[in-house]
């Protein structure tokens, strides 16, 4: 598929470094919900196309839980058929522009590039992004449903595991309703992830596209209580049903002094900033009742966002309190970077061990150890220890937990029969996605525990492969 | 019931939304501050139960208000929300009148009562407790238990749903904090009086504010009457998302929107949830100043 023309790639011949993209800069962002990156330009992304080699045996597409590919996609960036650049991405990822924005790729597809091992790796996420973008600005969308062929599937929940599970079902033929608990669908890319990583506006975008392919979105529609799983599939006529409620039921720490005021987990404070918008309080009605110095106790992506969000609403001081180091944080390197330039400050080896209040019942101060790390555990990463009086007082008014979270109990609450594994997370077979309910499929940070957004949307893909199987029908074709 | 296939704006984009519109059909004002909404909502009045909540949520930049299903009817698709304005948007809910549509309703939410097998029991509902103390007290009565009831008002003129407890209740105390009907102070003196004169009852159920459910358990607790509190900590999702609804209970976390909101009142951490309940008292003062000036425009996006 090679250009004849053009002399042949080497590593030798390409640009050393990523083609920069355009970012906001780092005082003005923290003063605005803008979004932070601005995406290339056609230029620059011809420029970063031009750096990937075109391998014979890519690295790339080991990287990627969804192996898209890439080197496809990128070829037809480098040649200006953007449309088809598109179609490549799509075969495999009905997201793009969201999975530009923010697939971890540092330790996904670019961890593995080839061009990664002597000189900075093609920037696949940012071309990505660029082709999302763009798809999104011309209104191309996936290819039109074929013909209904009356099967019906319900998705529980509307996070990208459900969206992805959605699409390729309804290009099938089936005819898919959407339930969502809450007034607005998009999961945590609505409610958790803030404005200015990924913009609401992209999702809702995505969530049309979706409605044109004919799939029904019912939201205030909480399964296990106002229909149950059962309900659906004897009552309601659904043949098959996909559990895509991710694992929003935020832990705490379990150490003293957690019901003072002013402690919030991270899913409460990003919820009444994202979904309610309490950046617009008074005007909008819900607000966050945060202080000035606020501590955010994690290193994940949802902690970056807590500790961006609490810059943006004008908190003084932002800490972020870790007890490992910033190589072990599980957060996108991107963020971490983004979160220090914007001013927040991080705690590295340093854990809470007791909160103390005021004489009102409000957060006074946190009282921490110092860590240092150990042997590895269990997960490969070193282990944290305590360093015997270190113990330290740390004045802070806010407190968030962003330190993950479990399995919410409602779904198997009221699903009789549906096995769990001992996290409390729904247990699947891993070749089809199907839980311990014929035809009642699950799958994303319901089965993983948190996770991220691209392996919730393979689970939703390889589910509705199975879905298809089970109702006896055939997979669309793959658009080229 | 009324489908809304029409464009619907979620946040700044627009998505067409098969979502149900829920219907006032009916609307009666108690008292300045208090009103009942009967609502057109056919899943939800079939699912429902005693001790189940909604989560209303109307207009752009709305906040999301859990209220108790004060009473449901299957045959006709409706469930009943009675409703005290304290605030910001239980204000401005007083403003649409029947016929009008909410545009977000959720629900039922929390767990179902479970009626154990009780011969005698007490119901006592204070102020905005009293409508959702009205489903139980059906259902005890159905269940065959002797229902004794005391209902609470700040004064006369914010009295309802007499006429209703009367039905269902084998005797009925109304008191009023000024005296104007009833017996005169809190609930809490005719329960004292009723535990003491009818050592045979066997359990209490408390509805109102966390106060004066407090105040229940501190009458109950020395002698031991198994009591059944509804408690309301400030709610955002009510599906067990944020954790903000967190209580302690037993010396136990619980989320109240997924382990409640009924709980054992005798385990109850009172003063963390009255603590708690005043988390957003100076944002919601500033809300509610800006209703009071009609300065109530929406900031554009
Ligand atoms: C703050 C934050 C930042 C993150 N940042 C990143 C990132 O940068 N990159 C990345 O890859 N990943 C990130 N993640 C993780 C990623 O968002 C999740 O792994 C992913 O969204 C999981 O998708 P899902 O489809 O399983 O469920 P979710 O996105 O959690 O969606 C589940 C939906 O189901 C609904 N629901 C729940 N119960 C019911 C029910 N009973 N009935 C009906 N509906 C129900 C919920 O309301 C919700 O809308 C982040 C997560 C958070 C919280
Ligand atoms: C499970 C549950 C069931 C409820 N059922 C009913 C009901 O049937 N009828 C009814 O009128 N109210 C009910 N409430 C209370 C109702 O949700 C609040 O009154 C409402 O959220 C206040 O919103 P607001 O914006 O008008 O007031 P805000 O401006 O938010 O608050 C004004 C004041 O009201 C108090 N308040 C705020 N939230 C609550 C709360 N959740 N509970 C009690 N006081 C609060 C605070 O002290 C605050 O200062 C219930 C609450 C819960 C959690
Ligand atoms: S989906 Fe994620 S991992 Fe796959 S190519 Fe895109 S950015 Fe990389
Ligand atoms: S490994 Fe890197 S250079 Fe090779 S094809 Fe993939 S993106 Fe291009
Ligand atoms: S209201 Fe959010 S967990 Fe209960």
């Amino acid at each position: 598929m090679e250009a004849p023309s053009k002399p042949k790639k080497t590593i030798k011949t390409i640009a050393k470094s990523k083609t920069a993209m355009p970012e906001q800069e780092p005082a003005v962002r923290a003063r605005n919900w803008s979004e932070v990156t601005l995406g290339y330009t056609e230029d620059q992304a011809l420029a970063e196309a031009a750096r990937c080699i075109q391998c014979k045996n890519p690295g790339c597409i080991k990287g990627c839980p969804v192996a898209i590919n890439i080197p496809g996609f990128i070829q037809a960036i480098e040649s200006r058929d953007f449309r088809k650049a598109y179609d490549v991405l799509a075969a495999d990822n009905v997201l793009p522009a969201i999975c530009g924005r923010v697939c971890p790729q540092e330790t996904q597809c670019e961890a593995l590039c080839i061009v990664g091992n002597k000189l900075e790796p093609v920037g696949i996420g940012r071309l990505e992004r660029f082709v999302g973008d763009l798809a999104l600005k011309h209104g191309w969308s996936l290819a039109a449903p074929a013909n209904r062929n009356g099967h019906k599937a319900a998705m529980i929940g509307s996070g990208p595991a459900s969206i992805t599970c959605a699409v390729d079902l309804a290009r099938a033929g089936v005819d898919v309703t959407i339930y969502e608990a809450l007034h607005t669908a998009g999961g945590v890319l609505k409610y958790g992830i803030p404005e200015f990583r990924l913009p609401k506006k992209l999702i809702d975008r995505e969530l049309e596209a979706l409605q044109r392919l004919g799939v029904k979105i019912v939201t205030n529609t909480i399964i296990g209580r106002l229909y149950t799983i059962p309900q659906l599939m004897q009552e309601m006529g659904y043949e098959t049903a996909f559990i895509g409620v991710g694992a929003g039921y935020p832990n705490l720490m379990g150490i003293p002094g957690e019901g003072y005021n002013g402690i919030f987990s991270a899913n409460e404070y990003l919820t009444r900033v994202n979904l309610m918008r309490a950046y617009q309080h008074p005007y909008a009605d819900t607000p966050t009742g945060m202080g000035k110095k606020v501590a955010v106790i994690g290193a994940g992506n949802t902690a970056m966002d807590a500790c961006r969000v609490s810059i943006r609403m004008g908190a003084e001081n932002v800490y972020c309190v870790y007890r490992r180091t910033k190589k072990e944080s599980p957060a996108r390197a991107e963020e971490v970077h983004h979160a220090e330039e914007e001013g927040v400050k991080f705690n590295w080896l340093t854990a809470p061990v007791r909160i103390l209040g005021d004489e009102r019942g409000w957060v006074r101060a946190m009282e921490c150890i110092r860590m240092e790390l150990g042997e590895p555990d269990a997960s490969g990463r070193a282990r944290p220890v305590p360093v015997p009086g270190s113990e330290f007082l740390f004045e802070v008014d806010t407190i968030v937990y962003a330190i993950g979270t479990s399995a919410n109990p409602i779904l198997a609450q009221t699903t009789p029969g549906l096995r769990l594994n001992k996290r409390g997370y729904i247990d699947v077979s891993p070749e089809t996605q199907m839980t311990s309910i014929p035809g009642v499929f699950a799958g994303g940070d319901i089965v993983t525990g948190g996770a991220t957004v691209i392996l919730a949307m393979g689970a939703g893909r390889k589910a509705a492969r199975a879905m298809l199987r089970y109702m006896g029908i055939e997979a669309a074709a793959q658009p080229a | 019931m009324t489908v809304c296939r029409a464009y619907r704006r979620y946040s700044k984009g627009s998505i067409p939304d098969e979502t149900k519109m829920f219907k006032i059909v009916k609307r009666e004002q108690f008292s300045p501050v208090t009103y009942l909404w009967k609502l057109e909502a056919p899943d939800i009045a079939k699912a429902a139960q005693p001790g189940h909540f909604v989560i209303v949520h109307h207009g752009e930049g709305g906040e999301r208000v859990p209220l108790t299903i004060a009473d449901f009817d299957r045959q006709a698709g409706t469930i009943t929300l009675v409703i005290q304005a304290v605030g910001k948007t239980t204000t401005a809910l007083m403003g649409l009148q029947e016929g009008e549509c909410l545009d977000d309703l959720a629900g039922p939410l929390g767990h179902a009562r479970h009626f154990d097998k009780v011969k005698k029991v007490v119901c006592v509902g204070g102020g905005l407790g009293v409508a959702p103390t009205y489903p139980q007290l059906r259902q005890y009565k159905q269940n065959g238990a002797y229902t004794i009831s005391i209902v609470g008002f700040r004064s006369k003129d914010l009295m309802f749903w007499i006429d209703r407890f009367k039905a269902e209740s084998d005797e009925l105390i109304i008191a009023t904090d000024d005296g104007s009907f009833g017996v005169k102070g809190l609930v809490t003196g005719p329960l004292q009086q009723v535990l003491d004169q009818q050592p045979d009852v066997d359990e209490v159920l408390a509805i109102g504010p966390a106060i004066m459910m407090k105040a229940c358990v501190a009458v109950t607790k020395p002698r031991g009457v198994k009591t059944v509190v509804s408690l309301n900590p400030v709610m955002v999702d009510g599906t067990g998302m944020c954790g903000g609804c967190r209580v302690t209970v037993g010396g136990k976390m619980a989320f109240a929107c997924v382990d409640g909101p009924e709980f054992d009142g005798l385990q109850v951490d009172f003063d963390e949830l009255l603590a708690r309940a005043k988390r957003f008292d100076t944002a919601e003062r500033e809300s509610m100043r800006l209703l009071r000036e009609k300065h109530d425009c929406r900031l554009p996006r």
